[in-house]
C-alpha cells in the first residue's frame, strides 16, 4: 500500500465516524425528546392531562392495595385502624405546607397555615391515641 | 416537583401500607403504628426541603399549635369517649382539605397548575371535588361529635321534604362546579363550599345515634377521598395514595357494619331509623314476668358454672364497667371457671370499640373473641352474662320476619344453659324490639348501674 492510498483510506474512514457521530447524535436528540413525556409524566411536571392518567393509574392500584390490606386487618384492631387512617390522612399537610411556603405571605399562605395546624392536630393526636390504644392490647399472662 | 421528592413520596406510602398491614395481628400493630409515623415525618420533611418552601415562620408556629393540641387530647381522652374524638379529627382533615383546596385556588402557580383565573379545566373539576368532600366531612363530622358527645340528641332528626332537599343541593353542586369551570369566579367557589357544608349537616341530621358505627366509618371514608380528590389537584401521587387507602379502609369498615346490622348503606344514609319503631314497640308491651335476681344470685350461679361466655354492649361503655368486669372475671378465673368475651360487631360507637375498652381493663386479647369465632361455644357455656347488650342477642333476628331486627346475625346467648342479663330497666334496645329471652324460664335479670351490678357481684364473689 503506497502512503497515499493510506491517507486516502484514513480520510474516509474519518468522514465515515463523523456521519456516524451525526447519526448517533440525531438519534440520541430523538430519543430524548421521545422520554421527556414519560420523564415529565412520572414526576408530575407534565400537562394537566397527563397527570390525570397517571394519577388515576395510581389510584386505581392504590384502591385495591388498601381493600386487600384492609380486609387482613383483625376486627379487634378496627379502633386502632380507624385512629391511623385517621393521622395519615392528614397526610394533606403536604399540601398546606406547599400553600403556607411561599416567601411572601398571601391570602394562599394563610389558608395553608390555616391547615397546617388543623392537620398538625390531627397527625399528633391520631399516631398518640392509637399508640395508646395499642399499648393496652396484651396477650394471656401465664 | 424534584424528583427526589417524588421518591421521598413514594417510601412515605409504602410505610403507609405497611402502618395498615401491620394491624392485621396485635403482635405487629405497634410495629405498624411506627411506619405511620416515621412515613409521615419523611413527608412532612421531605415537603419541607421543597425549593419552594421557604417561609418557615408561617409552618412553625401552626406545627407546634396544633401539634401540642394534638398531644393533650389524645393524652387525656377516655376510651370510652374514642367515637366523638375520632370523629372530631375527621371534621379536621375535611376543613384543612377545603383551605388547602382556597390555597391552590388563590395561588395556582405555587402548585404549577396555572394562574389565577387561568386554571386548568381538569384541576378545577379535582379541586372542586376536593373541597365539595372536605366541606361535607367536616359538617357531617361536627353533627356527629355532637350526637356522640350528647350536645345533640341521639335521636334521628327527621323534616319533610328531607330527600328532595338533599338532591337539590346535590344538583345545585353539581351546577356551581360547572359555572366554576366556565367563569373561575372566587364567589361560585365559596358558594361549592357553604352547599357542601349544608349538605354533610342534612345528610348526617337523621340518623340516629346506634347507627353512628356506620357514619364515624363512612366519614372516615370520606376523609381519605377528599385528601384523594386534593391530591389530584395538586398532582401528588402521595396524598393520592394515601387517600384511596383510607378511603378504602373506611369504606370496608361501614361495610362490616351495615352487614352487622343487616341493613343497606343506602337505608342507613337515608336515616330515620329507630325513631317511629320504638312508639310501636312501646304499645305491645304486655305485662309478662321476669325473673329478677340479686347479685349473690349471679355470683352463685357463676361460681358454680363451668363456662361463662361474656357478651359486653354499648351499656357497659357509658356505665364504665370494664374495669369491674375484668375484676368479676378475674375471680371466676381464680375459682376455676372457663371465661371468654363474645364481641359483635356493632357493639359500641365505632367499630371494634369494645375490644379497646376490654383491652383497656387489662382483658387480654386472646380471650376476646368475634361473633364467628365464639357463637358455637354459646351451646355448651353454662352462663351467658350480658351487660349493657340488648338487640345483638334478640333472638327475634332469627324467628320473627315482621321484626325489624329481622335477619341480623345475632349471639346466640339463648343457646346457653342460663343467661344473665345486666340492664338498667326493662326498656326495649334501639331498635325498640322487645326481647322475649328476658321472660325465659333461665333468664334472670339484674337490674342496676352495670358497674355497680358488677361491684356488688364481685363482693359476693370475695
Amino acid at each position: 500500500m503506497t502512503p497515499e492510498e493510506i491517507l486516502e483510506r484514513a480520510q474516509a474512514l474519518l468522514s465515515e465516524t463523523q456521519a456516524l457521530a451525526e447519526q448517533a447524535a440525531a438519534l440520541a436528540a430523538e430519543a430524548q425528546a421521545a422520554a421527556q413525556p414519560i420523564a415529565g409524566a412520572a414526576v408530575g411536571g407534565g400537562s394537566g392531562l397527563d397527570f390525570l392518567l397517571v394519577g388515576l393509574t395510581v389510584f386505581v392500584l392504590a384502591c385495591f392495595v388498601g381493600y386487600y390490606v384492609v380486609w387482613n386487618v383483625t376486627p379487634a384492631l378496627h379502633s386502632p385502624l380507624m385512629g391511623v387512617t385517621n393521622a395519615i390522612s392528614s397526610v394533606i399537610i403536604v399540601g398546606a405546607l406547599i400553600a403556607a411556603g411561599p416567601a411572601d405571605f398571601t391570602f394562599s399562605s394563610f389558608m395553608g397555615f390555616l391547615a397546617v395546624t388543623l392537620a398538625s392536630v390531627n397527625i399528633f393526636g391520631g399516631f398518640i391515641v392509637t399508640q395508646r390504644m395499642l399499648s393496652m392490647y396484651k396477650k394471656k399472662q401465664k | 416537583m424534584a424528583s427526589f421528592a417524588v421518591l421521598a413520596y413514594l417510601v412515605s406510602s409504602v410505610c403507609f401500607i405497611l402502618a395498615l398491614r401491620g394491624l392485621s395481628s396485635p403482635e405487629t400493630a405497634r410495629q405498624g403504628n411506627i411506619f405511620g409515623i416515621a412515613g409521615m415525618a419523611i413527608a412532612i420533611v421531605t415537603t419541607l426541603a421543597l425549593a419552594d418552601v421557604v417561609n418557615y415562620l408561617a409552618i412553625l408556629p401552626g406545627v407546634v399549635v396544633g401539634g401540642a393540641v394534638g398531644t393533650v387530647i389524645a393524652m387525656r381522652i377516655q376510651m370510652t369517649a374514642l367515637p366523638q374524638l375520632v370523629a372530631a379529627f375527621h371534621s379536621l382533615v375535611g376543613l384543612a382539605a377545603v383551605f388547602v383546596a382556597a390555597a391552590a385556588f388563590f395561588n395556582p402557580a405555587a402548585y404549577g397548575i396555572g394562574e389565577y383565573g387561568a386554571i386548568k379545566i381538569g384541576s378545577l373539576i379535582e379541586m372542586s371535588i376536593g373541597v365539595a368532600i372536605g366541606a361535607i366531612t367536616f359538617s357531617g363530622s361536627v353533627i356527629a361529635f355532637a350526637k356522640l358527645q350528647g350536645i345533640m340528641s341521639g335521636k334521628p332528626l327527621v323534616f319533610p321534604y328531607q330527600h328532595p332537599l338533599n338532591a337539590l343541593l346535590g344538583l345545585v353542586t353539581v351546577a356551581l362546579v360547572v359555572a366554576l369551570c366556565t367563569g373561575q369566579s372566587p364567589v361560585v367557589f365559596w358558594a361549592i363550599v357553604v352547599i357542601a357544608l349544608a349538605l354533610g349537616f342534612l345528610l348526617i341530621l337523621p340518623i340516629g345515634g346506634a347507627d353512628m358505627p356506620v357514619v364515624v366509618s363512612m366519614l372516615n371514608s370520606y376523609s381519605g377521598w377528599a385528601a384523594a380528590g386534593i391530591g389530584f389537584t395538586l398532582q401528588n401521587n402521595l396524598l393520592i395514595i394515601t387517600g384511596a387507602l383510607v378511603g378504602a379502609s373506611g369504606a370496608i369498615l361501614s361495610y362490616i357494619m351495615c352487614k352487622g346490622m343487616n341493613r343497606s348503606i343506602i337505608n342507613v344514609i337515608l336515616g330515620g331509623f329507630g325513631g317511629e319503631t320504638a312508639a310501636v314497640a312501646a304499645g305491645s308491651g304486655e305485662e309478662k314476668p321476669v325473673k329478677q335476681g340479686s347479685a349473690d344470685d349471679a355470683a352463685f350461679i357463676m361460681q358454680n358454672a363451668q363456662s361463662v361466655i361474656i357478651v359486653p354492649g354499648y351499656g357497659m361503655a357509658v356505665a364504665q364497667a370494664q374495669h369491674a368486669l375484668r375484676e368479676m372475671s378475674d375471680l371466676l378465673k381464680g375459682e376455676g371457671v372457663d371465661v371468654k368475651y363474645a364481641i359483635h360487631p356493632v357493639a359500641g360507637r365505632m367499630p371494634g370499640h369494645m375490644n379497646v375498652l376490654l383491652a383497656e381493663a387489662n382483658v387480654p386479647y386472646d380471650e376476646v373473641f368475634e361473633l364467628d369465632d365464639i357463637n358455637r361455644d354459646f351451646g355448651t357455656a353454662d352462663v351467658a352474662f350480658v351487660i349493657g347488650a340488648n338487640d345483638v342477642t334478640n333472638p327475634a333476628a332469627k324467628t320473627d320476619p315482621a321484626s325489624p331486627i329481622f335477619g341480623m346475625p345475632i349471639l346466640d346467648v339463648d343457646k346457653a344453659k342460663t343467661v344473665l342479663f345486666v340492664k338498667r330497666s326493662m326498656a326495649s334496645g334501639y331498635a325498640g324490639v322487645q326481647n322475649e329471652l328476658f321472660f325465659r324460664d333461665n333468664t334472670m335479670m339484674l337490674f342496676g348501674d352495670a358497674k355497680k351490678v358488677c361491684e356488688e357481684i364481685v363482693k359476693a364473689l370475695d
